[in-house]
């Protein structure tokens, strides 16, 4: 049976909860981990004034409830596998290691900041700074994965440096803003100013999309490299329509603000 | 009142004192060393240990506009090193740009007593003394910069030498520092004026100036010699960061004939090679004339691997560098009195220049024939953080890890340099003197960097280690002003350290021809332009000759 707790009572203010993470509950007992400190507000609490706990750690970790108000969950770790059955307050994975995060529900803003490998899947929306490097960071996602079913909002893939991640809706405005290197895959449509100030990296979506003025069209053509994510992206739960991955897209490269190798990929298939 | 203490069986490092690693008895009284105490004082067995007066750093930045500027720049820094509260200490954030209760304590847990900060723009001064209010345990000063001063140069330009010194010695007074400083003396306002323009030699003058910088160096060394201030001009030379600019280096120096002066960061002036390609270490060059006159001290402004942040009033010079960067920066105007430019930067061992740096910084150490002036420093953080002086010491006193660090870096650099054949080890009582006694001398604090009846009971107790770069990050005690701040690696009390400051005399006409310049170009008025006492909190006036 795997670690489940299960939140009983809605705290008033954000709940800080970084030790929700598999490295630092691997090796507690059920009462250990009831008297963990968390920070509520600016007070320090324990996460047995919030949370039950049952069960033992097996590798992964089940939590029940509106976690909403409920930060930092899996913040750095590094190994094992959370499941959040609803929704997710702010920074869920930052900063992330390695394993697995998988919400049922909505993720708030800031998932996976700075992440730099393991997994994150939502099921359902995320906020805004999806992937990001936080303020003044010069990197933001360095590594890893994250599968949003649902939209996401503004920034996604601010400052991203490597990895992937992909948007099953519509994402806000800025997709991938000074994004370095790695690819964001966007299956419905996107906002304003996509991939301004990025040096290299794909964005890649099967709608159209309103393009800055520092991008260059190249060409149109039928990237074998499509086949193999919309393959991939199968195996992760997207339906991909095999005439969108094996049909045309146009190819503009930027930003010219900056070194000008960065891509934006889009669908040019007739039956939308 | 601090109580009495008495400092039993470890060794002491007292080189103002000629005591070289005797086991000797230091006693405490009322915050100064005593000849003796009560036996009911409090004993400290220091078996083992090595006793040492408290750091004193000549040169870093630490406090004031520029330096909030560049925590306001890299926030990811703070986010990196939180700085933790403890139940006698305040919390802060680190980075190369510590918080001001950050750098306090940490330069304590280095076992350094004393800072002084190098460059504050006459108008930021305010803002310094409000800092240094903040920033616990250390006592501090600074320089104020006036080398790119619009009024000061118009009464050299004309020639007005007696009133130029009485502005000298009026800002001296209105900003409460401590000695006056130079950055690229005469290179801000071109470049204030005209994109990219910079002065590249001693001798140059601006299309539209008839002032040369070594007229300008040449002004404030008479004044501040005349006037005898407890410290020679602090001088950062033209030319800082391009090849070949050793020449301007020597020519400064020159420039100072027999007074006094100190060069600041020698390091980054100490660059052979033509303008605009690779430098090559003209290290032998500026250590053979820094030995061969005593009228000079410099410090060295080494480089370490890693982070750092360029923090400098040279304005022009931060502009080239986010040229390489190509990060985020700020360049500032600082009304008529100066620049400002900063930049995070990484010093990579794979890198020509780094290692190059890395090298002359070494090299000046160990060619340097009187420790007595050359002091350590990082000039912090532009060369590093103060954070790493326990790893230079380590360089300096471990032959066998200099090579083994030499193996890691750019090795065409080693090349141009002759880092590798020097095999000196620095000693315990020669490292006393570089991070103490000397730089202690070269400021004139008498009570501070010994261990003699009457100094500052400023004491730093190390384990006695062959790692030397463990034992001096991690004092075992510190003791300022007579209390214990730390004891057992831990802090026991937390404390306020006190402002140096100077008090050259002047006469008040000079007001007369400053007031009208402040209404015509200053965005302050004259009346709100000085600091008043109120800000300096606890201070200390040294004497100067004219005080």
């Amino acid at each position: 049976m795997a670690l489940h707790l299960k939140l009983h009572t809605q705290p008033d203010v954000p709940l800080e909860a970084d030790c929700i993470s598999p490295d630092r509950m691997q090796s507690l007992k059920n009462n250990e981990i009831s008297s963990m400190t968390v920070f509520h507000g600016n007070r320090q609490v324990k996460l047995g004034d919030f949370f039950d706990c049952k069960g033992t750690f097996d590798g992964e970790i089940t939590i029940d409830g509106d976690l909403s108000n409920i930060k930092h969950i899996g913040a750095s770790m590094s190994l094992g596998k959370i499941i959040i059955e609803g929704s997710v307050g702010l920074h869920t994975g930052a900063g992330m290691q390695g394993g697995e995060i998988i919400i049922e529900g909505d993720a708030s803003d800031w998932l996976a900041a700075e992440m730099l490998d393991g997994k994150i899947t939502v099921k359902g929306n995320a906020g805004h700074m999806t992937g990001c490097g936080y303020r003044g960071s010069s990197i933001g996602m360095q590594g890893g994965e994250i599968f949003i079913h649902g939209n996401v909002k503004n920034e996604t893939g601010h400052v991203m440096r490597r990895g992937l991640i992909v948007v099953g809706g519509d994402s806000g405005d800025f997709t991938g803003v000074n994004m370095i290197a790695g690819t964001i895959i966007v299956f419905g449509t996107m906002g304003i100013r996509t991939g301004a100030g990025m040096k290299r990296g794909s964005i890649i979506s099967f709608n159209e999309a309103e393009i800055l003025p520092t991008f260059s069209r190249n060409c149109e053509y039928q990237p074998t490299f499509i086949r193999f994510y919309a393959k991939y992206l199968e195996k992760n739960g997207f339906l991909v329509d095999p005439s969108y991955a094996n049909g045309s897209f146009e190819r503009w490269s930027g930003d010219s603000v900056e070194i000008n190798r960065g891509e934006i990929l889009l669908s040019k298939h007739k039956n939308k | 009142m601090s109580a009495s203490m008495r400092i039993v069986n470890g060794q002491v490092y007292d080189p103002k004192n000629n005591i070289d690693g005797e086991v000797k008895e230091i006693c405490v009284e009322d915050g100064k060393i005593v000849d003796s105490v009560s036996d009911e004082a409090t004993i400290i067995d220091a078996k083992g240990m090595v006793i040492m007066a408290g750091g004193v750093d000549i040169h870093c930045h630490i406090a004031g506009p520029k330096v909030n500027l560049a925590r306001k720049l890299t926030p990811e820094a703070r986010r990196h090193d939180p700085h933790p509260s403890t139940p006698f200490t305040r919390s802060g954030s680190g980075g190369t740009t510590p918080s001001t209760f950050a750098a306090g304590y940490r330069y304590a847990t280095l076992g350094y007593t004393t800072a002084m900060e190098a460059a504050v723009s006459p108008i930021g001064a305010r803002h310094v003394l409000e800092e240094f209010e903040d920033t616990p345990i250390i006592d501090k000063g600074f320089y104020v910069l006036l080398g790119n001063n619009i009024f000061l140069h118009n009464l050299i330009r004309e020639k007005r030498i007696e009133e130029f010194d009485q502005a000298v010695a009026w800002w001296v007074n209105a900003t409460k520092a401590y000695t006056v400083k130079l950055v690229n003396p005469g290179g801000d306002e071109p470049w204030k004026g005209k994109r990219n323009s910079n002065v590249s030699n001693i001798d140059e003058k601006s299309d539209d100036d008839t002032l040369s910088p070594r007229q300008i160096i040449e002004a404030f060394i008479k004044t501040v010699n005349k006037q005898g201030y407890p410290h020679p001009p602090h001088i950062h030379c033209n030319n800082l960061g391009h090849s070949g600019n050793y020449i301007t280096t020597l020519e400064t120096m020159k420039t100072a004939g027999d007074l006094r002066a100190h060069i600041a960061h020698i390091q980054f002036h100490s660059y052979g090679g033509e303008v605009g390609k690779n430098p090559i270490s003209k290290a032998a060059e500026i250590a053979e004339y820094v030995n061969n006159h005593p009228n000079i001290t410099c410090d060295v402004g080494q480089v370490m691997f890693g982070d750092s942040t360029i923090m400098t009033a040279d304005a022009p010079l931060a502009y080239v560098l986010k040229g390489h960067s190509k990060g985020k920066w700020v360049n500032a105007d600082t009304e008529c009195e100066s620049g400002c430019g900063i930049l995070p930067f990484a010093y990579q061992e794979h890198i020509y220049v780094h290692t190059l740096q890395w090298a002359i910084g070494l090299e000046l150490f160990l060619l340097s024939e009187d420790p007595w002036r050359i002091v350590l420093s990082t000039d912090h953080p532009n060369g590093g953080s103060f954070m790493a002086y326990p790893k230079l010491i380590k360089l300096l006193m471990d032959e066998k890890f200099r090579r083994e660090e030499m193996k890691r870096v750019n090795q065409k650099a080693l090349l141009n340099c002759s880092l590798p054949e020097l095999k000196r080890e620095y000693t315990l009582s020669e490292i006393a003197i570089i991070t103490r006694a000397g730089p202690a001398r070269a400021l004139g604090l008498e009570t501070k960097g010994h261990l003699g009846v009457g100094a500052d009971a400023d004491i730093t107790i190390y384990d006695l280690m062959d790692d030397k770069e463990l034992m001096f990050s991690t004092p075992r005690y510190v003791i300022k002003s007579g209390n214990t701040m730390i004891a057992n690696h831990e802090f026991k009390t937390d404390s306020k350290g006190k402002v140096y400051h100077i008090t050259p005399d002047y006469d008040n006409k000079i007001e007369e021809s400053l007031k009208p310049f402040f209404e015509d170009y200053y965005s302050i008025e004259f009346s709100n332009y000085p600091v008043d006492d109120r800000y300096l909190h606890q201070h200390e006036i040294i004497k100067t000759k004219t005080s």
